[in-house]
């Protein structure tokens, strides 16, 4: 009797072994496969035109070069103003705001804004900046690129502020210097990799969001430095590319998800490389 | 500085004290604008969509007309397959994600362990934009015509298999949206699941395996109680993210705004409408019906975030 529930019970783990073993064997199976077409794929679709021509008219020879430098124009915009706002407020939570009610509620709204569809931070931008406007543009898509950043980074300094050990504060105290300057240049200081990883993850998220560029910054054909008009980017032009019905859209739409996955994947490396160098684990 | 110079001037202040007040006001104020963002979109999704909810009222929600000729919405369609293509998409990913967090504490080879958890991690920041090309371009073709043509050509007239099965063989359906959303949230909640599992003391473990447990024992009843909470709540952070996912669904749900009535009938998300319709929406109470869409997802992904966040506890939320 006792035997056969000590086999009973070695079968079911077994059977729960063997699950696990083939269930993470399909899950990276299905990942990898989703990688290799991307790969394959997005080669075949970037040749010598890719960085140098802008958006073509279907049937005829171009490139993304209007698309990336837009990308790149916008997502540096969003970047400078969610980092003084992200780190400024995730400054007033560890230091200033603390366990109190308003520091709990904003940190709560954070956690929240943090995982928000970003779809609907599109459209919060467009009735708050375009409709009163009357004019889409890379301003406003650099603003609602801003609203995904800064929870992030928000989040991040905070983490990494009340890591650092007390004892700095209370050097910085010792030696007299205002609050505000110790945490300029002592807390910052020692913690500046962690929010430059912050700063990483949060690029690496909005470089490859679309949802929230469709309605505030829409497209544009053709290569364009002003920011008070449409602009192009890399994820717009891919989600129209893609749904068109021209093979050689198609194909440019592929090489875009290359160039913007390896982009994503390289920063999240960079930002995992700061952490390890930093925190050896 | 001197003895007599410190006999003779007061102890001043600190070069640069007079900041300290408008440096904690400035924090202050980047706080704010995390308040103040969140009430804004609130107050705007409602400003924008109340024209339409106050027109439509009940039926915006019951009604799956949608027409934007006549100017009449009712937006269940959209409402519907977003509930319906979320909850399949978590049904699908939560065993997988379960199984892979599992095996990454309890069975990995410790080679493999850290090249397969940052890979894991390393997925989950892959933007969704890719997720939908492959939806599209490889996976709907594959379906189409491996699972969808022999489903239906299987399907007696009158079966249950036929009707759930009814529908255009073209790969664009609720289920084929669920199964990219259940890919693409898979490896978010795996390494959501990872850190928890990891929170687990090592010796309450191995005081278990010490008593003559099995693996699957120590899971179920240390590991999986031990974490049970933050464990529904990662779940639910999972939830939030297909509830509100616009690129891997827009491609490939097939955008019709009626009810799906099987699992290979096209339908629509909330997110995949907008991102579909909002530029083309031609009069101002389109416009509105969709922003009031809008309005109907942030309350919808507000509560599912609110309670996976308290239930995961302010200091472990990810």
């Amino acid at each position: 009797m006792a035997s056969f529930r000590r086999a009973r019970r070695s079968i079911a783990s077994g059977a729960f072994t063997i699950f696990c073993w083939a269930v993470t064997a399909v899950a990276l199976a299905a990942l990898a496969m989703i990688l290799w077409s991307l790969l394959v794929k997005g080669v075949g679709g970037i040749d010598q035109h890719t960085f140098t021509m802008d958006t073509p008219a279907a049937g005829s020879v171009g490139g993304l070069r209007n698309a990336i430098i837009g990308s790149v124009i916008m997502c540096a915009m969003a970047m400078a103003m969610a980092i003084v706002v992200g780190v400024l407020a995730g400054t007033w939570l560890a230091e200033y705001g603390r366990n109190s009610f308003y520091a709990n509620l904003v940190r709560f709204l954070n956690d929240i804004l943090l995982s928000a569809p970003s779809v609907l931070i599109g459209l919060f931008v467009y009735e708050f900046m375009v409709a009163p406007f009357h004019g889409f543009s890379a301003i406003a898509g650099a603003f609602a690129l801003a609203l995904i950043a800064v929870p992030i980074i928000t989040r991040t300094t905070e983490d990494v502020l009340k890591l650092q050990p007390t004892a700095l504060r209370e050097a910085g105290v010792a030696l007299g210097t205002p609050h505000w300057s110790a945490i300029r240049q002592i807390l910052w200081k020692s913690a500046g990799s962690g929010i430059l990883t912050g700063g990483l993850l949060a690029f690496a998220r909005i470089s490859g969001e679309t949802a929230p560029l469709l309605f505030t910054s829409l497209n544009e054909q053709f290569l364009n430095f002003n920011l008070t008009k449409e602009m192009a980017s890399l994820p717009v032009v891919i989600f129209n590319d893609a749904l068109s019905a021209y093979d050689d859209l198609v194909r440019l739409a592929w090489g875009g998800a290359l160039i913007i996955a390896v982009a994503v994947l390289g920063t999240n490396v960079l930002a995992r490389i700061i952490t390890r160098e930093r925190h050896p684990s | 500085m001197s003895v007599t110079d410190l006999a003779t001037t007061e102890r001043t202040r600190p070069r640069g004290a007079a900041f300290d007040p408008i440096f904690k006001w400035i924090c202050a104020a980047a706080a704010t604008t995390l308040l103040a963002a969140l009430t804004g979109i609130v107050v705007l999704l409602a400003i924008g969509g109340w024209p339409a909810l106050s027109r439509f009222g009940l039926s915006f929600f019951t009604s799956t007309d949608w027409n934007p000729v006549t100017d009449v919405f009712g937006g269940e369609g959209p409402i519907v397959g977003t509930l319906v293509t979320s909850f399949m998409a978590l049904l699908f990913s939560l065993p997988i994600a379960f199984g892979v967090a599992v095996f990454l504490v309890e069975f990995c080879p410790r080679v493999l362990r850290r090249p397969i958890g940052v890979a894991v991690e390393l997925l989950a920041g892959v933007p969704s934009i890719v997720y939908g090309m492959w939806g599209l371009f490889v996976f709907a073709p594959f379906f189409a015509s491996y699972i969808e043509v022999p489903a239906m050509s299987a399907a007696q007239p009158g079966s249950l298999l036929e009707m759930l099965t009814q529908g255009v063989p073209n790969g664009a359906n609720i289920l084929t949206a669920s199964i990219v959303l259940a890919i693409m949230i898979l490896p978010y909640m795996a390494a959501v699941l990872r850190e928890l599992f990891l929170t687990v003391p090592v010796q309450l473990r191995e005081s278990g395996y010490g008593m003559g447990s099995t693996t699957l024992e120590v899971v179920t009843s240390i590991t999986l109680p031990y974490v049970r909470r933050s464990a529904v709540g990662a779940v639910m952070l999972g939830l939030g993210r297909a509830l509100g996912e616009t690129m891997a669904v827009t491609f490939i749900i097939g955008n019709s705004h009626t009810l799906p009535k099987s699992f290979f009938d096209s339908g629509s998300t909330i997110a995949s409408t907008i991102a579909n319709e909002f530029n083309e929406a031609t009069t101002p109470m389109y416009t509105s019906a969709l922003i009031a869409l809008g309005f109907v997802l942030f309350l919808i992904s507000f509560a599912v975030l609110a309670i996976a966040r308290a239930l995961l506890g302010a200091e472990k939320a990810v």
